[in-house]
């Protein structure tokens, strides 16, 4: 199988430049090429020597590849389906807002972490995904030319795939990659630390933390890594960090009924994240077949807004999109495509 | 006591008492007990100061004079292929134990795939086996490390599981196969779950689904 260009970035590519014997400014003509023109063929990239081309094409192809299905909810979210090099797939949402288009990535096939709400987790883990794997879910959408925000919030836990989402960013916010602003793109993460600072020191792309309950016990429950990476040594990380200028961190919240969404959740949420210039996204709960979690009633999530609003941390409600198509939080999910693909 | 890491943030160094390979590619690792802890609890591990550690759970008794960690050699691993290369007074750099998949006298099934054993491993030596029920997963029946152990003291209530091999009190199929054969579960019992991620979330579906409080699931997954 012949390597793939796309997801390499400019330092890979200088790398095969020079191994080649070729010219340095090649690696920006063929990076131009394959992020800013979007070629779909090493034969598209016209401005490199005939010569360059066909020695390329021999060891390279440049690794894009289109969804294999698509659909569309009735507000207009599109969930894309799309097969990894391994065989495997994932799925990726695209939710239109006015202006706005957010694309929401998977990093991972499946996930390791086993939340007990969240459908991915419920496949188990099958594999990672390349950076050019994470890019082409962006590239290779019909939205393309117009995607305004990422979301690293599909299938898989972006900080156990650290080193492949830290080079999709890269090649997504370099002036010879995507050029897109990094306050345009957030990370989310179960809170895992290590790899959570490491992001932190090398990239400028907000944070977002699941949190959905500030108690151990409960937690634990609901979110297994909980035993190894306990919230309050997650947030005490976040609090050496400065996010009080144009980086954001966000916590998300996802309310059940009678489980996270009462005044004492209130109360220790304000406790644990005193200080900290933040936000916290109250997120509806989507049934997971199986899963015996109520989601929180439109009063109880009002009034739990309401409530931290005036503890004074800015609260909001996200939109629920592409329910109906299981594009929305937490539905995700390739599991039976495994058996039947 | 261990000399402190300048890296800090509560590793300190601690010298190898002994490395076994129990199976191929998994090790026993032990060092001097230094640290009180209770069963269930992890350590992170590394190498080298600076480096990312790694959690494991502790594989020993309370009560034992050295501290242990069970693990896989992953090939592509960073950590695991050196440290299966430790001898008798190498040095590796622990942290304090901490987390809470704590085991206690209450009844309790313990239930494991693989590796996933040693937090049980650890209630057990630490005198917690007498009300609970253990089943573990393997692939082959050599991978029931310290089978002889729980047989003796658990009996009928250590329940092996293998997908391949055969032997003697050996249930032929994965955990989750076992589990679906149950009739009920008891109530007021906790189930723990320790292991792979497939195994904890299809275990923990199927408990939920026999009518087991998901309040009363508590899993630790290895990533």
């Amino acid at each position: 199988m012949k390597e793939l260009l796309f997801g390499k970035t400019l330092s890979e590519l200088r790398e095969i430049v020079t191994a080649a014997g070729w010219p340095a400014y090649t690696a920006s003509q063929m990076a131009d090429w394959l992020y800013a023109k979007g070629v779909n063929s090493i034969e598209q990239m016209t401005n490199l020597p005939v010569k360059v081309r066909a020695a390329l094409a021999e060891r390279f192809e440049t690794g894009v590849f289109p969804p294999s299905r698509v659909q569309t909810s009735v507000d207009g979210t599109r969930k894309y389906l799309f097969a990894t090099a391994s065989g495997k797939f994932i799925e990726t949402a695209m939710i239109p807002e006015g202006d706005r288009v957010t694309v929401c990535v998977s990093s991972q096939v499946g996930c390791k972490m086993g939340c007990l709400f969240c459908m991915t987790g419920k496949q188990g883990f099958q594999g990672q995904l390349t950076a050019g794997e994470i890019v082409n879910q962006i590239r290779s959408i019909e939205e393309a030319g117009q995607v305004s925000n990422i979301v690293y919030m599909g299938m898989g836990e972006p900080f156990d795939n650290l080193e492949e989402v830290l080079r999709s960013l890269e090649i997504l916010t370099a002036p010879w990659g995507y050029a897109m602003s990094p306050r345009r793109i957030t990370v989310s993460t179960i809170g895992i630390i290590p790899a959570m600072r490491t992001f932190l020191q090398r990239s400028e792309a907000h944070l977002a933390v699941s949190l959905h309950t500030p108690f151990d016990e409960e937690r634990r429950r609901l979110m297994p890594v909980q035993v190894a990476y306990p919230i309050r040594e997650v947030v005490e990380e976040i609090r050496k960090w400065d996010f009080s200028h144009q980086r954001r961190v966000s916590f998300e919240y996802i309310l059940f009924k009678g489980v996270n969404d009462t005044p004492r959740h209130v109360r220790e949420l304000s406790r644990l994240l005193n200080g900290i210039s933040c936000r916290i996204n109250l997120i509806r709960y989507h049934p997971v077949p199986g899963t015996p979690l109520p989601g929180s009633d439109e009063e109880t999530i009002a009034l739990f807004k309401e409530s931290l609003n005036n503890k004074g941390i800015l609260t909001t409600i996200r939109a629920s999109r592409g329910q109906d198509i299981y594009a929305a939080c937490g539905l995700l999910s390739t599991r039976e495509l495994m058996k039947n693909p | 006591m261990g000399e402190r890491s300048k890296e800090g943030a509560g590793m300190k160094m601690v010298r190898v008492a002994r490395n076994l390979e129990v199976y191929p590619r998994v090790h026993l690792l032990t060092w001097r007990r230094e640290d009180n802890f209770l069963p269930g609890q992890v350590v992170k591990i590394a190498l080298e100061e600076g480096e990312a550690p790694r959690i494991y759970s502790l594989c020993s008794g309370n009560g034992e004079e050295e501290m242990a960690v069970l693990f896989n050699v992953k090939e592509e691993g960073s950590l695991t292929p050196r440290m299966a290369a430790l001898r008798p007074g190498d040095a590796l750099l622990v942290s304090a134990p901490y987390g809470t998949f704590l085991g206690d006298e209450a009844p309790a099934w313990w239930i494991a795939s693989g590796t996933g054993i040693a937090p049980f491993y650890s209630m057990f030596r630490s005198g917690l086996g007498g009300n609970k029920t253990l089943v573990h997963g393997v692939r082959y029946p050599g991978q029931f490390y310290f089978g002889e152990a729980f047989e003796r003291e658990m009996g009928a209530r250590y329940v092996r599981c293998a997908t391949r091999g055969e032997g003697e009190h050996i249930f032929q199929g994965r955990v989750t196969a076992w589990l679906e054969k149950q009739e009920q579960f008891p109530a007021d019992t906790r189930y723990y779950l320790c292991g792979n991620p497939l195994m904890v979330v299809e275990a923990r579906d199927l408990l939920i689904a026999g009518g087991v409080p998901w309040e009363a699931i508590v899993a630790e997954i290895y990533f």
